[in-house]
């Protein structure tokens, strides 16, 4: 479910790492006020657990197929909150930097889509409501299935959103909607079997783990009131943004160059572009290519009424694929020269 | 198993590179963090159909490649590997948007193809991007340019921690699951009925040694600081590689280099 950040826009990227930030922040505060710094190893070495339990395959029953945990909901029921949010940023982060698991850019909305919604929607008002009268295998096998499904349906529909948002896929809303929330209704119901399971087996055996973070002494506790303070907030800002620069522009650069130069797209006409005309008249090694021709009439022709070619403007896609291709062979050339030259040195040097 | 080996054998691959010293490895992290940053943005600003504008963006990564000495082909793996997230949603393009677009006078193709190639472009570069990041910089530096930004210390320490413990925690993993599979041959994943024990047993010996890493670092002094061993400073050098790169790239942005060349090799777009 990490988004990638070759679906995202910079706009949606950037207002979602703002509002990562702005919980980030908040559950710094609340963590550095109610913990002592004995607690900053024990966040560290979970995250390292969570990571690491990532990689285990567990057997579903009855299916043949095995699936594995996220985390995200353990890490909220046995840090609490504040502190199992700060650890799953950090998860995501390092997924993000050494497997290139998501994007830099698209961490933002990894750590929202996947942290937030899981410790600050799912966890305080699934997973604590149903535990609240007190705990059993029962409470904490329905609390955690519920509370992950819950919490894994609202970030996948965020990455929907976040996608169709961002305007870089064709998939229409319904159809992408319709593919991801069944796929994790069931990671969502594998997801809270694997931590009702591990969360029964710590009650069990040290019953104080569960029962200390739950208490919300330590570790903090969520005011509701606060949580949907914060995700209007965060609506607001990211409805207003966005509306902003998508009233004009689907984002934020093409609306800046529009700004900067009248128009959305520079159509490199006058000064650069005369001057090279005029040394592409001497340079070019396929001057006639085929512009000229039958095709390109037939092209034109048919532009005029409009018809199947409206609106391509064929020099322009023929040039963008051949200096692509030149490029391309240039940029690989840079690395060839550097690469040796860089040899030819340390060989000098031996 | 396979896959716990693969995770152990990047993390350590990565750790090895960041260690060297070329001219990349020496500019400061921030510079390096920030001009990630704005090649991220900026690739990813192009819209849905650009293609040929986005093909000069391949600079940055191959010149760091060769100056920093990374290994092509491992990197390249890795890279191969971009999100299934992409594909998966991005093959959908071809099928649902069959728009023609002309590209030479004999080659027809559909709009979609051009929007699926250009999210598999811009998938591959910023995969890069956030690998080369790691591997000419290493973590604990990249942490000193969060702390720079004014990152909060407590996420920054224990973001070093998560990572500094990742390795032992797979390595007990591993102990695990090879434990488990002498005694359950021909199960290809942990049953149901072990869920629990298997896992929450691990998480108990996790807290217990989190207790340890605790008292260990407060005999060696910790007080819940962040201690930089040695501060780095921003030289006119870094300034120039942040700068230098983000011009580059805001000309790719207004101009497409592409078609310039283009144009000047077949005489077109007079």
């Amino acid at each position: 479910m990490h988004m990638a950040d070759a679906l995202i826009s910079p706009v949606v990227g950037g207002a979602m790492w703002a509002a990562t930030a702005g919980a980030a922040a908040y559950s710094v505060k609340k963590v550095q006020a109610d913990l002592d710094e004995k607690k900053i190893p024990l966040m560290g070495v979970m995250g390292a657990f969570v990571f690491a339990t990532q990689m285990i395959n567990f057997t579903i029953p009855a299916t043949g197929s095995s699936g594995h945990i996220g985390g995200g909901l353990l890490l909220a029921i046995i840090l609490g909150p504040y502190a199992g949010f700060l650890t799953m940023a950090s998860i995501l982060a390092i997924q993000a930097l050494f497997f290139a698991d998501g994007g830099l850019l698209a961490l933002g909305s990894n750590i929202f889509n996947l942290g937030f919604y899981t410790c600050f929607v799912a966890y305080p008002l699934v997973y604590r409501w149903i535990t609240s009268k007190g705990y059993s295998q029962g409470r904490l096998l329905w609390g955690s299935i519920l509370a992950a499904v819950i919490g894994l349906q609202i970030g996948s529909f965020s990455v929907v959103l976040q996608t169709i948002i961002s305007g870089k896929i064709e998939l229409p809303f319904g159809t992408f909607a319709m593919l991801m929330q069944p796929i994790h209704l069931a990671i969502g119901l594998v997801e809270g079997l694997i931590t009702a399971t591990v969360v029964g087996f710590i009650w069990k055996a040290r019953p104080e783990i569960v029962e200390r973070a739950a208490s919300g002494k330590p570790l903090g506790s969520v005011s509701l009131r606060k949580v949907v303070a914060g995700l209007a907030v965060a609506a607001i800002m990211f409805g207003g943004i966005f509306s902003w620069f998508a009233s004009r522009h689907p984002d934020g650069l093409e609306w800046s160059m529009l700004n900067a130069s009248g128009k959305e797209e520079l159509n490199a006409s006058g000064g650069i572009y005369e001057t090279l005309a005029s040394v592409q008249e001497k340079i070019a090694f396929l001057p006639d290519y085929g512009f000229n021709n039958q095709e390109q009439k037939v092209i034109e022709e048919t532009k005029e009424t409009g018809g199947f070619w409206a609106g391509i403007d064929l020099g322009t896609s023929a040039s963008g694929l051949i200096g692509g291709l030149m490029t391309l062979l240039l940029a690989g050339i840079t690395g060839l020269v550097i690469y040796f030259v860089k040899k030819g040195k340390r060989q000098d040097i031996i | 198993m396979s896959n716990i080996t693969q995770s152990l054998y990047n993390i350590r691959l990565l750790d090895e590179l960041a260690e060297k010293k070329t001219v990349i490895h020496k500019i400061h992290p921030l510079a390096k963090v920030m001009t990630t940053g704005v090649y991220l943005i900026v690739t990813v600003s192009f819209g849905r159909y650009e293609l040929s504008g986005l093909i000069p963006l391949i600079f940055y990564p191959i010149i760091v490649i060769a100056l920093a000495d990374i290994p092509v082909i491992t990197i390249a793996k890795r890279v191969l590997l971009v999100s299934p997230l992409i594909i998966g949603i991005g093959v959908f393009n071809p099928i649902i948007n069959q728009d023609p677009m002309i590209i030479m006078p004999w080659i027809v193709i559909s709009s979609g193809w051009v929007s699926f190639l250009s999210l598999l472009v811009k998938g591959i570069l910023t995969a890069l991007a956030a690998l080369l990041l790691i591997s000419t910089t290493g973590i604990t530096k990249i942490a000193l340019a969060l702390r720079m930004i004014w990152v909060p210390k407590i996420f920054i320490l224990q973001f070093l921690l998560t990572y500094r413990y990742i390795s032992v925690l797979i390595e007990e993993v591993g102990r695990i699951l090879r434990a488990y599979s002498l005694r359950s041959p021909r199960e290809k994943g942990i049953r149901f009925s072990n869920w629990g024990s298997l896992t929450g047993q691990l998480l108990i010996r996790t807290l217990d040694r989190a207790q340890r890493v605790y008292y260990s670092m407060c005999c060696r002094g910790f007080k819940g600081e962040y201690n930089v061993g040695r501060e780095l400073g921003i030289q006119f050098k870094d300034f120039l590689y942040f700068s230098g790169w983000s011009v580059y790239f805001l000309i790719i942005r207004y101009f497409n280099i592409s078609e310039l060349i283009g144009s000047l090799m077949i005489g077109v777009g007079k």
